[in-house]
């Protein structure tokens, strides 16, 4: 546990701490200060940054980004605040500060952004940040497995997010959200409306813990507990809610966005909501209700009536407030018992009373009972789930309710159950938190009772506004914690009865439910562990394919590769028809035979199995070239090549005297698969050179070389004049890499012990 | 002409592959060999062919009279040609200290710095 380090005196964490408590709170007085101007209007800034790539640094404000703003900035600090105190001693706090600072700036940019290109750098910042926080306790394995996870899963989503953003800037001409939020018809009727939709929420689920990308969050509870109580339950998880409530108005309202959103949702909903109950670790039971909140959340934001949106924007606020919270307390709990099992846990209102309190009253607004804000966020959702129409009804509804039921059972669990009845043993005696610690969950459980008695202001400012972003048209917002006796009432009353059943008869339950998950086949967490197995035997074997230290299969791979992508661009491109005009009419007899050369020679040097006769090959084809460069105008160039060829011919000669023969006929064999490789290399070159030489030319560089020559380098062969003048640097490197080949082959050859070549047969 | 010119480059291309395939490395050095002319060959087409009009500046004259072949496409290729040589020297001292040195020309026995338990053990 956290308590697991020796410990460093620091008052509240010493400057890293205070600076961390101070960067939120200004931050939030300064946000609270724009609240009435937002209220009446979205506001956008924007500097520009790549404008090239129409990549801007610009701020979109509006209610949603406001709300978020708040609740960042806001919990921000009570975190901040409480982890000095909770952290402020480890040797590593300052580490801490940094990451969870990095994450705030990450977190505020992402909500912020109007461009897309920010808005996904912002979202990856706050990936990388959370990996480095769920890991902060770097020599336990178990925090870095789970780091990892997350990391993998949220970036793998984040990529994904990234082709989507990039295909709907393509889409809308833009990456300026204030623009593409008007384009939503636009966007909705394009043919690649379904791929963006789909490539958006993969982002949005993965960074959102949607069941089946569920898993990393409960993993996440690794990480130290203001992490947990910040980033994996009241932020940055709830990214993946803010993208969809931010695209609503472009890709929101069709019937794929609706059942998508609706179905994974619900199913995550309750599905989390039952394994809430499974868990004996209280951390553990609010990791899984946050995943329940996410799914309730996902499933408004995709029901897309104007009552179900202000549903979701009430839930974010109150699921931030009290989950908050709830995550702090169990954080004080754990620190002054030892312990965090639901079990062994009781009777702790005697000795921490404050934390009780704290407790209860965010519990009594997670279960939804009045006067909190709780109730209104639950009463509102099932109207909205009672507003829509046919099967959504039915279905939003019922997932609606099966998940508020068990959000009052669990509220029970995790702030009745430790704080009522006699004092328990615990690993360690408990005693009342600091006030640093109790800070946060006090007033925060505070804000869910004072909303609930004076829900105007929380809708005047905060839901109304942010609804109006999420639904794009103005419709007015009222909150209200009576709304008289209706069917909305009735299945909250519904919900007491049916929750507090479940209260009651908890551990049966949960007993019941291991003993099912024990027989059950299907384990996430183990999938996971086998998927990324599977990927490292498949990069183990691509490795062993390509890679298996052989030269022959590098080579081999290397021109396959230039084959596949150059012929395959021909192919594709429908190149090979573009190369006409080319024909073998009136070629001189002087052109066949010197041509005819350089073939034999290549042949021979392929067909012969003796090393003279490879090397009179050679020297034939290089011979056939310098008669090419003759014949076509270059006599410097012929006379080097002639030159260089003689040389070559000789050295290699020389070399051959103390090397071995090659191997006889009989001990080899044709290679198919290397001549196919190799003719398709001479074929696409072929078709290379033949498309090159049919284009137009573009003489410029070369008149430029022809008219500057004379006058200015006073050198009538243009050659010579480039060489040695226009691109003498050119020339100067050339002789430096012939002078360091020299160098190099003289230290190879220095000292080389002597052999004895074997006779030929 | 230029068809022609192209279907050569094409055989000396796919002969010099077909011999740096081979695990032989004398072969592989053949390959080498070829494939410098074929590449400078290359360069010097995609240049154009301009035959009998060498680019030079007749006395008396500030530039070309008429048009002459391009000097650029020359100018690389003689370069190249040069570096070609060094590799190919180069090349040359290295399967010579090689074979010395090893014993063989295979290059499929030349595993010490990759030998062949070590590549097995880090596929797993």
């Amino acid at each position: 546990m956290a308590d697991d380090y020796p410990s460093v005196d620091r008052v509240m964490g010493g400057p890293a701490g205070w600076i961390s408590i101070a960067f939120p709170t200004i931050l939030f007085l300064y946000f609270l200060g724009l609240l009435p101007e937002i209220a009446q209007g979205p506001q956008v800034h924007g500097i520009e940054w790549v404008p090239s790539l129409g990549v801007n640094l610009s701020v979109l404000l509006d209610g949603l980004s406001m709300t978020f703003v708040l609740l960042i900035t806001g919990i921000g600090a009570a975190v901040t605040l409480y982890s000095a105190r909770y952290l402020g001693n480890h040797p590593d706090y300052p580490r801490f500060v940094s990451y969870l600072l990095m994450f705030m700036i990450g977190m505020l940019g992402l909500v912020l952004a109007d461009n897309l290109i920010m808005l996904f750098v912002f979202w990856e910042i706050t990936t990388i940040a959370s990996y480095l926080l769920i890991g902060f306790n770097a020599d336990n394995a178990n925090a870095r497995r789970s780091a990892l996870q997350a990391l993998l899963v949220t970036g793998t989503g984040g990529l994904i997010l990234l082709a989507g953003l990039i295909v709907l800037g393509t889409v809308a001409g833009t990456f300026e959200l204030s623009q593409i939020l008007t384009m939503g018809d636009m966007i909705r009727a394009h043919p690649w409306y379904l791929a963006i939709l789909l490539l958006f929420l993969a982002g949005a689920f993965t960074k959102s813990a949607q069941v089946p990308f569920h898993f990393w969050l409960p993993n996440a509870m690794a990480a130290p507990t203001p992490v947990s109580a910040y980033l994996h339950s009241a932020t940055m998880v709830k990214a993946g809610i803010f993208l969809m409530a931010r695209m609503n108005p472009a890709l929101g309202g069709t019937d794929a966005w609706f059942w998508i959103l609706t179905l994974f949702g619900g199913v995550t909903a309750v599905f989390a909501s039952v394994m809430a109950m499974r868990q004996t670790d209280i951390k553990q039971v609010l990791a899984y209700t946050t995943l329940m909140a996410l799914g309730t959340l996902t499933m408004f934001i995709g029901a897309g009536t104007h009552y179900a949106i202000m549903a979701a924007m009430l839930f974010l606020v109150v699921h931030s407030l009290y989950k908050a919270a709830l995550f702090l307390m169990i954080g004080i709990v754990d620190h002054a018992t030892g312990t965090r099992e639901a079990a062994v846990l009781g009777g702790l209102s005697k000795v921490m009373p404050l934390t009780g309190l704290a407790a209860a009253l965010a519990a009594i607004s997670m279960a939804g009972i009045p006067p909190m804000v709780g109730f209104i966020g639950k009463e509102f959702m099932y109207k909205a789930g009672l507003g829509l129409e046919g099967f959504g009804a039915f279905w939003v509804t019922m997932m609606a309710f099966a998940a508020s039921v068990m959000m009052f059972a669990v509220g029970g669990i995790v702030a009745l159950k430790p704080f009522r009845g006699d004092l328990r043993p615990t690993p360690k005696a408990p005693h009342e938190g600091p006030w640093p610690m109790l800070a946060g969950p006090l007033v925060l459980g505070a804000l869910s009772l004072i909303f609930g008695l004076v829900p105007g202001v929380l809708g005047y400012y905060l839901v109304g506004p942010a609804t109006h972003a999420v639904f794009g048209q103005v419709l007015p917002v009222e909150l209200y914690l009576w709304g008289g006796i209706n069917m909305a009432l009735i299945l909250s009353l519904l919900t007491f009865l049916a929750g507090w059943l479940v209260y009651r008869r908890h551990q049966s339950i949960r007993d019941r439910l291991a003993a099912f998950e024990a027989r059950s086949p299907i384990d996430f967490d183990a999938g996971w562990d086998r998927l990324l197995d599977g990927f490292k035997a498949f990069a183990a074997w691509q490795t062993r394919l390509i890679q298996n230290g052989s030269l022959q299969r590098y080579m081999a791979v290397m021109f396959a590769t230039f084959v596949v992508m150059v012929g395959g661009t021909y192919l594709l491109k429908g190149a090979f028809q573009g190369v006409p005009g080319l024909s073998a009419d009136g070629v001189h007899p002087v052109q066949w035979t010197v041509l005819g050369l350089i073939v034999a020679g290549a042949i021979l040097t392929v067909w012969t199995h003796s090393r003279m006769t490879a090397i009179a090959g050679m020297g034939a084809a290089g011979i056939g070239v310098s008669l090419i460069f003759i014949m076509f105008s270059a006599p410097d160039v012929a006379i080097t090549q002639l030159l260089v060829e003689v040389l070559v011919v000789v050295l290699v000669s020389i070399v051959m005297l103390r090397l071995p023969y090659l191997p006889r006929r009989s001990k080899t064999r044709f290679r198919t698969g290397h001549a196919v490789i190799a003719g398709g290399t001479g074929l696409v070159t072929t078709f290379l050179l033949m498309s090159v030489m049919a284009t137009d030319f573009d003489r410029r560089l070369t008149t430029f070389f022809e008219v500057t020559s004379y006058p200015e380098a006073h050198g009538r062969n243009i050659v010579n004049v480039i060489l040695v003048d226009f691109r003498a640097m050119d020339t100067f490197g050339e002789i430096v890499v012939v002078a360091i080949a020299a160098i190099a082959a003289f230290a190879l050859l220095r000292g080389a012990p002597r052999r004895k070549p074997e006779e030929e047969s | 002409m230029e068809l022609l010119l192209a279907l050569s480059v094409g055989v000396l291309v796919a002969a010099s592959v077909y011999l740096m395939l081979d695990r032989n490395i004398l072969r592989f050095l053949f390959g080498l060999a070829l494939l410098s002319n074929a590449v400078n060959l290359m360069i010097f087409a995609s240049g154009r062919l301009t035959p009998g009009a060498p680019p030079l500046i007749d006395a008396g004259e500030y530039a070309p009279t008429g048009v002459v072949a391009n000097a650029l496409p020359q100018a690389l290729v003689l370069t190249a040609i040069v570096i070609g040589f060094g590799l190919l020297a180069f090349t040359l001292a290295l399967v010579y200290r090689t074979f010395m040195t090893l014993g063989t020309v295979n290059s499929d026995e030349m595993r010490v710095a990759e030998p062949v338990d070590a590549g097995k053990e880090a596929g797993k």
